[in-house]
Protein backbone atom coordinates (compact mmCIF):
# COMPACT_ATOMS: atom_id res chain seq x y z
CA UNK A 1 0.00 0.00 0.00
CA UNK A 2 2.78 2.66 1.16
CA UNK A 3 4.64 1.40 -2.51
CA UNK A 4 1.16 2.67 -4.55
CA UNK A 5 0.64 6.07 -2.42
CA UNK A 6 4.51 7.05 -2.44
CA UNK A 7 4.42 6.38 -6.18
CA UNK A 8 1.15 8.83 -6.95
CA UNK A 9 3.16 11.77 -4.96
CA UNK A 10 4.84 11.89 -8.09
CA UNK A 11 4.69 15.26 -9.26
CA UNK A 12 4.87 16.63 -6.27
CA UNK A 13 7.59 16.15 -2.86
CA UNK A 14 8.19 12.50 -3.72
CA UNK A 15 8.40 11.25 -0.02
CA UNK A 16 4.70 12.17 0.62
CA UNK A 17 1.33 10.67 -0.80
CA UNK A 18 -0.84 13.00 -2.88
CA UNK A 19 -2.08 15.93 -0.57
CA UNK A 20 0.75 14.91 2.19
CA UNK A 21 -2.58 13.07 3.81
CA UNK A 22 -2.09 9.28 4.10
CA UNK A 23 -5.27 7.15 2.51
CA UNK A 24 -6.90 6.59 5.95
CA UNK A 25 -6.96 9.99 7.43
CA UNK A 26 -8.18 11.32 4.16
CA UNK A 27 -11.48 8.57 4.30
CA UNK A 28 -11.87 9.75 7.99
CA UNK A 29 -11.85 13.34 6.69
CA UNK A 30 -14.55 11.99 3.95
CA UNK A 31 -16.78 10.49 5.93
CA UNK A 32 -17.17 13.19 8.05
CA UNK A 33 -17.65 15.66 5.49
CA UNK A 34 -20.29 14.12 3.94
CA UNK A 35 -21.98 13.55 7.20
CA UNK A 36 -21.95 17.60 7.40
CA UNK A 37 -22.95 18.12 3.94
CA UNK A 38 -26.35 15.48 5.17
CA UNK A 39 -26.66 17.59 8.06
CA UNK A 40 -26.24 21.16 7.14
CA UNK A 41 -25.12 23.13 9.90
CA UNK A 42 -23.92 20.01 12.30
CA UNK A 43 -20.86 20.01 14.02
CA UNK A 44 -19.13 16.31 13.06
CA UNK A 45 -16.27 15.34 15.56
CA UNK A 46 -13.22 14.23 13.39
CA UNK A 47 -9.92 12.84 14.86
CA UNK A 48 -8.15 15.96 14.02
CA UNK A 49 -4.17 15.22 13.22
CA UNK A 50 -0.99 16.81 14.36
CA UNK A 51 -0.14 18.97 10.71
CA UNK A 52 3.07 20.72 10.20
CA UNK A 53 1.89 24.38 11.44
CA UNK A 54 0.77 25.54 14.54
CA UNK A 55 -2.77 25.50 15.78
CA UNK A 56 -4.25 28.23 14.48
CA UNK A 57 -2.49 28.62 11.24
CA UNK A 58 -5.21 26.75 9.40
CA UNK A 59 -5.06 23.04 10.37
CA UNK A 60 -8.72 22.24 9.94
CA UNK A 61 -8.70 24.09 6.97
CA UNK A 62 -5.93 22.08 5.32
CA UNK A 63 -6.60 18.87 6.23
CA UNK A 64 -10.49 19.53 4.84
CA UNK A 65 -8.33 20.84 1.87
CA UNK A 66 -6.37 18.22 1.51
CA UNK A 67 -8.83 15.56 1.86
CA UNK A 68 -10.61 17.05 -1.20
CA UNK A 69 -7.97 17.53 -3.17
CA UNK A 70 -7.59 15.87 -6.79
CA UNK A 71 -4.97 16.77 -9.60
CA UNK A 72 -7.20 18.39 -11.56
CA UNK A 73 -7.70 21.27 -8.36
CA UNK A 74 -6.91 24.65 -9.23
CA UNK A 75 -6.35 26.53 -5.83
CA UNK A 76 -6.74 29.89 -4.22
CA UNK A 77 -5.47 30.72 -0.55
CA UNK A 78 -6.11 33.73 1.11
CA UNK A 79 -6.03 34.84 4.50
CA UNK A 80 -8.51 38.01 5.71
CA UNK A 81 -8.93 38.51 1.96
CA UNK A 82 -5.35 38.65 0.74
CA UNK A 83 -3.56 36.24 -1.56
CA UNK A 84 0.28 37.50 -0.43
CA UNK A 85 0.45 37.02 3.39
CA UNK A 86 2.39 34.12 5.41
CA UNK A 87 0.10 31.81 5.99
CA UNK A 88 -1.87 32.30 2.42
CA UNK A 89 1.72 31.53 0.88
CA UNK A 90 2.53 28.71 3.15
CA UNK A 91 -0.26 26.85 2.74
CA UNK A 92 -0.51 27.52 -0.99
CA UNK A 93 3.22 26.54 -1.05
CA UNK A 94 2.39 23.32 1.06
CA UNK A 95 -0.50 22.20 -1.49
CA UNK A 96 1.46 22.86 -4.65
CA UNK A 97 4.73 20.53 -3.09
CA UNK A 98 2.49 17.88 -1.84
CA UNK A 99 -0.01 17.73 -4.30
CA UNK A 100 1.35 19.18 -7.43
CA UNK A 101 -1.89 21.18 -8.25
CA UNK A 102 -2.28 24.79 -9.85
CA UNK A 103 -2.79 27.84 -7.94
CA UNK A 104 -4.16 31.18 -8.49
CA UNK A 105 -5.34 33.97 -7.24
CA UNK A 106 -8.44 34.85 -9.07
CA UNK A 107 -11.73 33.82 -7.25
CA UNK A 108 -13.14 33.05 -10.74
CA UNK A 109 -10.51 30.74 -11.93
CA UNK A 110 -10.06 28.66 -8.72
CA UNK A 111 -12.00 25.24 -8.03
CA UNK A 112 -11.34 25.30 -4.40
CA UNK A 113 -10.56 28.30 -1.74
CA UNK A 114 -9.22 27.94 1.11
CA UNK A 115 -9.91 31.02 3.61
CA UNK A 116 -9.57 32.73 6.44
CA UNK A 117 -12.11 34.68 7.68
CA UNK A 118 -13.12 36.52 4.34
CA UNK A 119 -15.43 35.33 1.16
CA UNK A 120 -14.01 36.99 -1.46
CA UNK A 121 -16.13 39.88 -3.10
CA UNK A 122 -16.48 38.07 -6.74
CA UNK A 123 -19.39 36.01 -6.41
CA UNK A 124 -18.93 32.02 -6.23
CA UNK A 125 -19.79 29.67 -8.45
CA UNK A 126 -21.57 26.24 -8.78
CA UNK A 127 -19.20 23.95 -8.53
CA UNK A 128 -16.41 25.96 -6.41
CA UNK A 129 -15.56 24.86 -2.25
CA UNK A 130 -15.06 27.33 -0.19
CA UNK A 131 -13.12 25.83 2.84
CA UNK A 132 -12.97 27.97 6.19
CA UNK A 133 -10.02 27.74 8.96
CA UNK A 134 -12.10 27.53 12.18
CA UNK A 135 -10.92 28.69 15.26
CA UNK A 136 -14.16 28.21 17.48
CA UNK A 137 -16.53 26.08 15.89
CA UNK A 138 -19.13 26.69 18.94
CA UNK A 139 -21.20 29.57 18.52
CA UNK A 140 -22.49 28.74 22.25
CA UNK A 141 -18.85 27.98 23.67
CA UNK A 142 -18.52 31.72 24.94
CA UNK A 143 -22.07 31.36 26.64
CA UNK A 144 -21.86 27.79 28.16
CA UNK A 145 -17.75 26.06 28.52
CA UNK A 146 -18.86 22.78 28.60
CA UNK A 147 -19.27 20.53 25.46
CA UNK A 148 -21.76 18.09 26.96
CA UNK A 149 -24.49 21.02 27.60
CA UNK A 150 -23.86 22.26 24.02
CA UNK A 151 -24.41 19.38 22.70
CA UNK A 152 -27.89 19.24 24.89
CA UNK A 153 -28.18 22.64 23.52
CA UNK A 154 -27.98 21.88 19.71
CA UNK A 155 -30.26 18.82 20.42
CA UNK A 156 -33.04 20.21 21.65
CA UNK A 157 -32.32 23.59 19.83
CA UNK A 158 -32.44 25.75 22.94
CA UNK A 159 -30.64 28.78 21.52
CA UNK A 160 -32.54 31.26 23.65
CA UNK A 161 -28.94 32.07 25.34
CA UNK A 162 -27.62 33.30 22.38
CA UNK A 163 -30.37 35.85 21.87
CA UNK A 164 -29.98 37.17 25.47
CA UNK A 165 -26.61 37.92 24.15
CA UNK A 166 -27.62 39.41 21.02
CA UNK A 167 -30.19 41.07 24.07
CA UNK A 168 -27.85 42.37 25.95
CA UNK A 169 -25.63 43.88 22.96
CA UNK A 170 -28.84 46.39 22.35
CA UNK A 171 -29.47 46.96 25.92
CA UNK A 172 -25.37 48.22 26.52
CA UNK A 173 -24.48 49.48 23.54
CA UNK A 174 -27.80 50.16 21.50
CA UNK A 175 -27.29 48.21 18.66
CA UNK A 176 -25.75 44.23 18.03
CA UNK A 177 -22.10 45.24 18.86
CA UNK A 178 -21.13 41.63 17.27
CA UNK A 179 -18.88 42.25 14.28
CA UNK A 180 -17.19 39.30 13.03
CA UNK A 181 -18.37 35.16 13.91
CA UNK A 182 -21.77 36.78 13.50
CA UNK A 183 -23.89 33.79 14.47
CA UNK A 184 -26.57 32.05 12.01
CA UNK A 185 -29.28 29.89 12.00
CA UNK A 186 -28.74 26.80 9.32
CA UNK A 187 -32.01 25.50 6.87
CA UNK A 188 -34.32 27.16 10.51
CA UNK A 189 -32.28 24.02 12.70
CA UNK A 190 -28.82 24.70 13.89
CA UNK A 191 -27.35 27.71 14.84
CA UNK A 192 -23.44 27.99 13.32
CA UNK A 193 -20.80 30.01 13.64
CA UNK A 194 -19.48 31.10 10.09
CA UNK A 195 -16.36 31.60 11.21
CA UNK A 196 -14.22 34.90 12.37
CA UNK A 197 -15.48 36.06 9.00
CA UNK A 198 -16.89 39.85 9.07
CA UNK A 199 -20.69 40.22 9.55
CA UNK A 200 -20.23 41.77 5.86
CA UNK A 201 -19.90 38.70 4.47
CA UNK A 202 -22.65 36.83 6.28
CA UNK A 203 -24.84 37.30 3.32
CA UNK A 204 -22.87 35.68 1.05
CA UNK A 205 -23.53 32.70 2.86
CA UNK A 206 -27.33 32.43 2.19
CA UNK A 207 -28.47 30.12 -0.96
CA UNK A 208 -24.45 30.77 -2.55
CA UNK A 209 -24.49 28.45 -5.61
CA UNK A 210 -20.53 27.25 -3.73
CA UNK A 211 -20.38 24.07 -1.42
CA UNK A 212 -19.55 25.72 2.06
CA UNK A 213 -16.66 23.14 4.17
CA UNK A 214 -15.44 24.20 7.89
CA UNK A 215 -12.45 23.22 9.34
CA UNK A 216 -11.93 22.90 13.00
CA UNK A 217 -8.36 21.19 13.81
CA UNK A 218 -7.70 22.33 17.32
CA UNK A 219 -10.97 21.97 18.10
CA UNK A 220 -12.02 18.61 15.73
CA UNK A 221 -15.09 19.66 14.14
CA UNK A 222 -16.13 19.78 10.49
CA UNK A 223 -19.15 21.92 9.32
CA UNK A 224 -20.89 22.58 5.84
CA UNK A 225 -23.02 24.40 4.17
CA UNK A 226 -24.47 22.77 0.99
CA UNK A 227 -24.92 24.61 -2.51
CA UNK A 228 -28.02 26.90 -1.90
CA UNK A 229 -28.81 26.45 1.69
CA UNK A 230 -31.10 28.92 4.04
CA UNK A 231 -28.39 30.92 6.63
CA UNK A 232 -30.47 33.66 8.58
CA UNK A 233 -27.96 35.45 10.82
CA UNK A 234 -29.77 36.15 13.97
CA UNK A 235 -31.58 38.90 14.58
CA UNK A 236 -34.27 40.92 15.89
CA UNK A 237 -38.01 42.28 14.35
CA UNK A 238 -36.74 45.61 15.75
CA UNK A 239 -32.98 45.42 15.11
CA UNK A 240 -32.74 43.82 12.03
CA UNK A 241 -29.02 42.30 11.01
CA UNK A 242 -27.15 45.16 9.66
CA UNK A 243 -23.72 44.12 7.37
CA UNK A 244 -22.38 47.76 7.88
CA UNK A 245 -21.11 50.03 5.88
CA UNK A 246 -17.87 52.86 5.58
CA UNK A 247 -18.23 55.90 4.66
CA UNK A 248 -15.29 56.05 2.72
CA UNK A 249 -14.29 53.98 -0.86
CA UNK A 250 -11.13 52.12 -1.13
CA UNK A 251 -8.42 54.79 -1.45
CA UNK A 252 -6.64 52.32 -4.43
CA UNK A 253 -9.43 51.45 -6.90
CA UNK A 254 -12.11 53.34 -5.67
CA UNK A 255 -14.71 50.52 -4.90
CA UNK A 256 -17.44 51.66 -2.78
CA UNK A 257 -18.65 48.03 -2.47
CA UNK A 258 -16.13 46.09 -1.12
CA UNK A 259 -14.94 44.95 2.94
CA UNK A 260 -12.35 47.70 3.35
CA UNK A 261 -9.21 47.76 5.48
CA UNK A 262 -7.76 50.64 7.68
CA UNK A 263 -4.42 51.17 7.24
CA UNK A 264 -2.33 53.88 9.11
CA UNK A 265 -0.09 55.48 6.68
CA UNK A 266 1.65 58.00 9.03
CA UNK A 267 2.49 59.32 12.45
CA UNK A 268 -0.01 62.00 12.20
CA UNK A 269 -3.04 60.30 12.45
CA UNK A 270 -3.12 59.46 8.58
CA UNK A 271 -5.25 56.75 7.29
CA UNK A 272 -6.68 55.28 4.18
CA UNK A 273 -9.30 52.56 3.26
CA UNK A 274 -8.50 50.11 1.29
CA UNK A 275 -10.20 46.49 0.04
CA UNK A 276 -9.10 43.82 2.10
CA UNK A 277 -9.56 41.37 -1.24
CA UNK A 278 -6.41 41.98 -2.24
CA UNK A 279 -7.44 40.20 -5.92
CA UNK A 280 -10.65 42.29 -6.14
CA UNK A 281 -8.72 45.48 -6.04
CA UNK A 282 -6.14 44.28 -8.33
CA UNK A 283 -8.37 43.19 -10.68
CA UNK A 284 -10.45 46.35 -10.71
CA UNK A 285 -6.90 49.13 -10.98
CA UNK A 286 -6.12 46.88 -13.81
CA UNK A 287 -9.59 47.74 -15.16
CA UNK A 288 -8.89 51.04 -14.83
CA UNK A 289 -10.60 52.12 -11.56
CA UNK A 290 -8.75 54.22 -8.94
CA UNK A 291 -8.93 55.45 -5.83
CA UNK A 292 -8.25 58.58 -3.52
CA UNK A 293 -4.60 57.71 -2.88
CA UNK A 294 -3.64 55.62 -6.35
CA UNK A 295 -0.87 55.87 -8.58
CA UNK A 296 -1.82 54.92 -11.82
CA UNK A 297 -1.34 50.58 -12.26
CA UNK A 298 1.48 49.33 -12.98
CA UNK A 299 2.07 45.40 -13.65
CA UNK A 300 4.59 44.25 -10.84
CA UNK A 301 8.09 44.19 -12.16
CA UNK A 302 6.89 46.79 -15.02
CA UNK B 1 -8.95 10.47 -13.12
CA UNK B 2 -12.57 10.00 -13.25
CA UNK B 3 -12.80 7.08 -15.76
CA UNK B 4 -9.34 7.13 -17.05
CA UNK B 5 -8.15 4.20 -15.15
CA UNK B 6 -10.54 1.34 -16.74
CA UNK B 7 -8.87 -1.72 -14.91
CA UNK B 8 -10.06 -5.28 -16.28
CA UNK B 9 -12.63 -6.96 -15.06
CA UNK B 10 -11.16 -9.52 -12.18
CA UNK B 11 -11.32 -13.46 -13.16
CA UNK B 12 -14.25 -14.80 -11.01
CA UNK B 13 -13.24 -15.75 -7.72
CA UNK B 14 -10.01 -13.54 -8.01
CA UNK B 15 -10.20 -11.06 -5.26
CA UNK B 16 -6.87 -9.60 -5.29
CA UNK B 17 -7.62 -7.49 -8.67
CA UNK B 18 -10.17 -4.51 -9.49
CA UNK B 19 -8.90 -2.17 -6.97
CA UNK B 20 -8.04 1.55 -7.36
CA UNK B 21 -5.19 1.61 -9.69
CA UNK B 22 -3.86 4.72 -7.89
CA UNK B 23 -5.46 4.99 -4.28
CA UNK B 24 -4.59 8.78 -3.96
CA UNK B 25 -5.88 10.26 -7.09
CA UNK B 26 -8.88 7.50 -7.75
CA UNK B 27 -9.86 7.85 -3.91
CA UNK B 28 -9.95 11.44 -4.57
CA UNK B 29 -11.81 11.10 -7.18
CA UNK B 30 -13.98 9.00 -6.13
CA UNK B 31 -14.59 11.27 -3.08
CA UNK B 32 -15.23 14.37 -5.19
CA UNK B 33 -17.96 12.58 -7.21
CA UNK B 34 -19.56 11.45 -3.71
CA UNK B 35 -19.59 14.69 -2.61
CA UNK B 36 -20.91 16.18 -5.92
CA UNK B 37 -23.93 13.56 -5.29
CA UNK B 38 -24.42 14.49 -2.25
CA UNK B 39 -24.28 18.26 -2.02
CA UNK B 40 -26.46 17.92 -5.30
CA UNK B 41 -29.19 15.46 -4.37
CA UNK B 42 -30.51 13.88 -6.92
CA UNK B 43 -27.49 14.85 -9.37
CA UNK B 44 -26.00 12.03 -11.31
CA UNK B 45 -22.22 11.95 -10.82
CA UNK B 46 -19.58 9.53 -12.98
CA UNK B 47 -17.50 7.31 -10.36
CA UNK B 48 -15.03 4.66 -12.33
CA UNK B 49 -12.07 3.39 -11.31
CA UNK B 50 -13.40 0.45 -9.25
CA UNK B 51 -13.73 -3.34 -11.09
CA UNK B 52 -15.53 -5.37 -8.47
CA UNK B 53 -16.30 -8.78 -8.82
CA UNK B 54 -20.10 -9.50 -10.12
CA UNK B 55 -23.06 -8.11 -7.88
CA UNK B 56 -22.19 -4.70 -7.37
CA UNK B 57 -21.71 -2.24 -9.76
CA UNK B 58 -18.56 -0.39 -10.59
CA UNK B 59 -19.75 2.65 -9.02
CA UNK B 60 -20.59 1.19 -5.60
CA UNK B 61 -17.52 -0.63 -5.94
CA UNK B 62 -15.83 2.95 -6.07
CA UNK B 63 -17.40 4.41 -3.07
CA UNK B 64 -16.90 1.71 -0.92
CA UNK B 65 -12.87 1.54 -1.76
CA UNK B 66 -13.15 5.44 -1.22
CA UNK B 67 -14.78 5.48 2.27
CA UNK B 68 -14.65 1.82 3.51
CA UNK B 69 -11.79 1.23 5.94
CA UNK B 70 -11.57 -1.14 8.99
CA UNK B 71 -13.47 1.72 10.93
CA UNK B 72 -16.53 1.13 8.96
CA UNK B 73 -18.38 -1.70 9.79
CA UNK B 74 -20.32 -2.74 6.33
CA UNK B 75 -23.41 -5.23 6.12
CA UNK B 76 -24.08 -7.09 3.12
CA UNK B 77 -27.16 -8.83 2.21
CA UNK B 78 -27.60 -12.21 2.09
CA UNK B 79 -26.63 -12.93 -1.67
CA UNK B 80 -23.63 -11.02 -1.01
CA UNK B 81 -22.12 -11.87 2.23
CA UNK B 82 -19.55 -14.52 2.01
CA UNK B 83 -19.41 -14.37 -1.60
CA UNK B 84 -17.12 -13.01 -3.95
CA UNK B 85 -17.54 -9.77 -3.32
CA UNK B 86 -17.54 -9.58 0.21
CA UNK B 87 -14.01 -11.19 -0.20
CA UNK B 88 -13.13 -8.08 -2.27
CA UNK B 89 -13.89 -5.81 0.16
CA UNK B 90 -12.56 -7.13 2.48
CA UNK B 91 -8.96 -7.19 0.65
CA UNK B 92 -9.24 -3.94 -0.76
CA UNK B 93 -10.68 -2.00 2.42
CA UNK B 94 -10.17 -4.12 5.30
CA UNK B 95 -13.89 -3.61 6.46
CA UNK B 96 -15.15 -5.88 8.82
CA UNK B 97 -18.41 -7.33 8.07
CA UNK B 98 -21.45 -5.43 10.02
CA UNK B 99 -22.34 -7.68 13.20
CA UNK B 100 -26.07 -6.67 11.75
CA UNK B 101 -27.66 -4.26 10.24
CA UNK B 102 -28.06 -1.84 13.56
CA UNK B 103 -23.88 -1.74 13.61
CA UNK B 104 -23.52 -0.75 9.89
CA UNK B 105 -21.50 2.11 8.86
CA UNK B 106 -22.17 1.41 5.20
CA UNK B 107 -25.00 -1.04 3.94
CA UNK B 108 -24.48 -2.13 0.18
CA UNK B 109 -26.97 -4.15 -1.59
CA UNK B 110 -30.53 -4.14 -3.79
CA UNK B 111 -33.25 -1.61 -2.13
CA UNK B 112 -35.48 -4.33 -1.50
CA UNK B 113 -32.82 -6.20 0.11
CA UNK B 114 -31.92 -3.25 2.10
CA UNK B 115 -35.46 -1.84 3.48
CA UNK B 116 -36.61 -1.05 5.88
CA UNK B 117 -34.07 1.81 6.85
CA UNK B 118 -35.17 2.13 10.54
CA UNK B 119 -33.22 -0.69 10.93
CA UNK B 120 -29.66 0.81 10.64
CA UNK B 121 -28.21 3.55 12.66
CA UNK B 122 -29.81 6.66 12.15
CA UNK B 123 -27.55 8.81 14.55
CA UNK B 124 -28.85 10.11 18.13
CA UNK B 125 -30.39 13.54 19.22
CA UNK B 126 -26.52 14.59 20.09
CA UNK B 127 -24.77 13.07 17.56
CA UNK B 128 -26.66 12.56 14.41
CA UNK B 129 -23.87 11.62 12.37
CA UNK B 130 -23.10 8.44 14.06
CA UNK B 131 -25.85 7.01 11.35
CA UNK B 132 -25.51 4.55 8.24
CA UNK B 133 -24.69 4.96 4.47
CA UNK B 134 -26.57 2.96 2.44
CA UNK B 135 -25.35 2.25 -1.20
CA UNK B 136 -28.41 0.75 -3.21
CA UNK B 137 -27.42 -0.44 -6.29
CA UNK B 138 -29.65 -0.20 -9.23
CA UNK B 139 -30.76 -0.97 -12.80
CA UNK B 140 -30.63 2.25 -13.92
CA UNK B 141 -30.56 6.16 -12.08
CA UNK B 142 -33.02 7.24 -14.17
CA UNK B 143 -36.51 5.88 -15.96
CA UNK B 144 -38.31 5.02 -12.69
CA UNK B 145 -41.00 6.89 -10.52
CA UNK B 146 -40.67 10.62 -10.49
CA UNK B 147 -39.80 12.58 -7.18
CA UNK B 148 -39.24 15.72 -6.57
CA UNK B 149 -36.56 16.94 -4.36
CA UNK B 150 -36.28 20.23 -2.25
CA UNK B 151 -34.20 21.23 0.29
CA UNK B 152 -30.19 22.43 0.95
CA UNK B 153 -28.53 21.36 -2.61
CA UNK B 154 -31.17 22.30 -4.65
CA UNK B 155 -31.62 26.04 -6.04
CA UNK B 156 -35.42 24.72 -7.01
CA UNK B 157 -37.38 21.78 -6.47
CA UNK B 158 -35.69 19.29 -8.80
CA UNK B 159 -36.45 15.51 -10.63
CA UNK B 160 -35.10 12.46 -10.07
CA UNK B 161 -36.45 8.94 -11.56
CA UNK B 162 -34.32 6.33 -9.91
CA UNK B 163 -35.61 2.79 -10.94
CA UNK B 164 -36.64 2.30 -7.53
CA UNK B 165 -39.58 0.87 -6.44
CA UNK B 166 -43.12 3.09 -6.50
CA UNK B 167 -43.24 2.15 -2.53
CA UNK B 168 -39.80 3.74 -1.93
CA UNK B 169 -40.46 7.39 -2.00
CA UNK B 170 -42.54 7.13 0.89
CA UNK B 171 -39.93 5.24 2.90
CA UNK B 172 -37.64 7.85 1.75
CA UNK B 173 -40.05 10.64 2.71
CA UNK B 174 -40.10 9.08 6.55
CA UNK B 175 -36.29 9.08 6.73
CA UNK B 176 -36.22 12.87 5.79
CA UNK B 177 -39.06 13.15 8.45
CA UNK B 178 -36.60 12.49 11.08
CA UNK B 179 -34.18 15.01 10.01
CA UNK B 180 -31.56 15.64 11.55
CA UNK B 181 -31.78 12.19 12.42
CA UNK B 182 -31.70 10.14 9.59
CA UNK B 183 -29.79 7.76 6.89
CA UNK B 184 -28.18 8.89 3.95
CA UNK B 185 -28.53 7.07 0.93
CA UNK B 186 -26.50 6.55 -2.30
CA UNK B 187 -27.76 5.57 -5.19
CA UNK B 188 -25.37 3.42 -7.96
CA UNK B 189 -25.97 2.24 -11.15
CA UNK B 190 -23.03 1.04 -13.73
CA UNK B 191 -20.48 3.75 -13.15
CA UNK B 192 -22.93 6.68 -11.81
CA UNK B 193 -23.84 7.23 -8.46
CA UNK B 194 -26.68 9.71 -7.04
CA UNK B 195 -27.59 10.67 -3.73
CA UNK B 196 -30.02 11.57 -0.85
CA UNK B 197 -29.35 13.09 1.92
CA UNK B 198 -31.45 13.49 5.15
CA UNK B 199 -31.69 16.52 4.26
CA UNK B 200 -33.60 16.42 1.01
CA UNK B 201 -37.43 16.30 1.53
CA UNK B 202 -39.83 14.66 -0.87
CA UNK B 203 -43.24 15.50 -2.23
CA UNK B 204 -45.42 14.41 -4.80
Amino acid sequence: MSGHENASGAAGAEAYNFAYLDEQTKRMIRRAILKAVAIPGYQVPFASREMPMPYGWGTGGVQVTAACLTAEDRLKVIDQGADDTTNAVSIRKFFERTAGVKTTEETEQATIIQTRHRIPEAPLAEGQIMVFQVPIPEPLRFLEPRETETRKMHALEEYGLMHVKLYEDISVHGHIATTYAYPVLVEGRYVMDPSPIPKFDNPKLDDSPALMLFGAGREQRIYALPPHTRVQSLDFEDHPFDRGHWDEDCALCGDAGSYLDEVITDDAGGRIFVCSDTAHCRARRQAGHAGAASAPYEEAGA
Amino acid sequence: MRGETATAAPAAGDALSGGFADPARDGAAAFRAVLSAMAHPGRIERLAGAAPPAGISPAAGALMLALADAETPVWLPERLAGGPVAEWLRFHTNAPAAAGRSAAAFALGRWEELVPLADYPAGCPSYPDRSATLVVDLPALEGGPALTLSGPGLAAPARFAPMLPAEAAAALAENAARFPLGVDVCFAAADRVAALPRSTRLEG
